[in-house]
């Protein structure tokens, strides 16, 4: 068992040096870091329990053999995420049985971008609802998202990357970030609005 | 003053405080006087507070066990440092 550091917090470019320099202890920190963000995005991307946690372990060994390639002047969080969002796909297009399932994918369509209905939430609409509850709802539609809007959707707006980051772990353009993005979340406002909404206005 | 369709291509830039001062001013006018694009803002700005809000569950016990496990064995085929 790896166990944390337990000295002063060190930050992933330092944890990585040492990694790097043969400490079996600073990976073991770093997994602990990120293990349970990085789950979260299998999850979220392969929809599938048991290939996320494949995904996750894939993950976090192919980071470990290819830790000497890993350029220290970029985020280690952004290239984990990378070998994630990579491992991921790769399950979900194994499940689907095809390699129809790609980033590349515009889906420049008008569907879920006109929004169809529009309901105040008051404030805090989330709180009517139990924590297990919740998690469903937003589970589900997350899950409801086509990939390539899924994908953007969780780094940006879970994992809290930025445009450039998000851009840079996907190998898009941050425009295509950016119209991915937007479409992502007036999908998922329209999903929630059903759950959410305290009563609708007249258009 | 900008179109609805408009204020909605901008509405994620907005939301990311990513657009010119010129382009917000224009968008704070029309979500001012559009009751329907302020609620579509505002509720879509919620979205996001919603799932920014989550926090990632801890990993299962066993999943962890495992995922360790398969860590030290790598690493005892390949050390750290070696690769």
């Amino acid at each position: 068992m790896i166990e944390p550091q337990s000295a002063r917090i060190l930050d992933d470019a330092e944890l990585v040096h040492q990694a790097k320099e043969g400490s079996v202890e600073a990976f073991g920190e770093l997994v602990n870091r990120h293990d349970r963000k990085i789950f979260r995005l299998t999850q979220h991307i392969t929809r599938n329990r048991e290939d996320a946690e494949d995904a996750l372990q894939e993950t976090f060994l192919k980071a470990y053999s290819r830790l000497s390639q890993f350029a220290e002047n970029s985020q280690f969080y952004t290239w984990l995420v990378r070998i994630a969002v990579n491992e991921s796909l790769m399950k979900l297009r194994k499940r689907k049985g095809d390699a129809s399932v790609s980033l590349d994918d515009p889906m420049e369509t008008e569907e879920g971008f006109v929004p169809r209905e529009i309901g105040d939430w008051g404030n805090n609409p989330e709180q009517q609802y139990a924590q297990q509850e919740l998690h469903e709802i937003l589970d589900r539609a997350v899950h409801s998202l086509p990939a390539p809007f899924r994908t953007v959707f969780i780094l940006r707006d879970m994992e809290q990357l930025s445009t450039e980051e998000t851009a840079e772990a996907l190998n898009l353009s941050v425009s295509a970030v950016k119209s991915r993005l937007l479409r992502a979340r007036l999908q998922l406002r329209e999903k929630l609005n059903r759950h959410f909404q305290r009563g609708k206005l007249s258009c | 003053m900008l179109t609805c369709s408009e204020v909605l291509a901008e509405l994620s830039n907005y939301l990311d405080n990513e657009v010119s001062a010129e382009l917000r001013q224009g968008l704070e006018e029309h979500l001012k006087d559009c009751p329907n694009c302020w609620v579509l803002f505002d509720t879509t700005r919620k979205t996001i507070q919603i799932f920014r809000g989550t926090e990632p569950y801890p990993l299962p016990e066993g999943l962890h066990d495992k995922l360790q496990e398969a860590l030290r064995k790598r690493m005892e085929q390949d050390p750290p440092g070696q690769n």
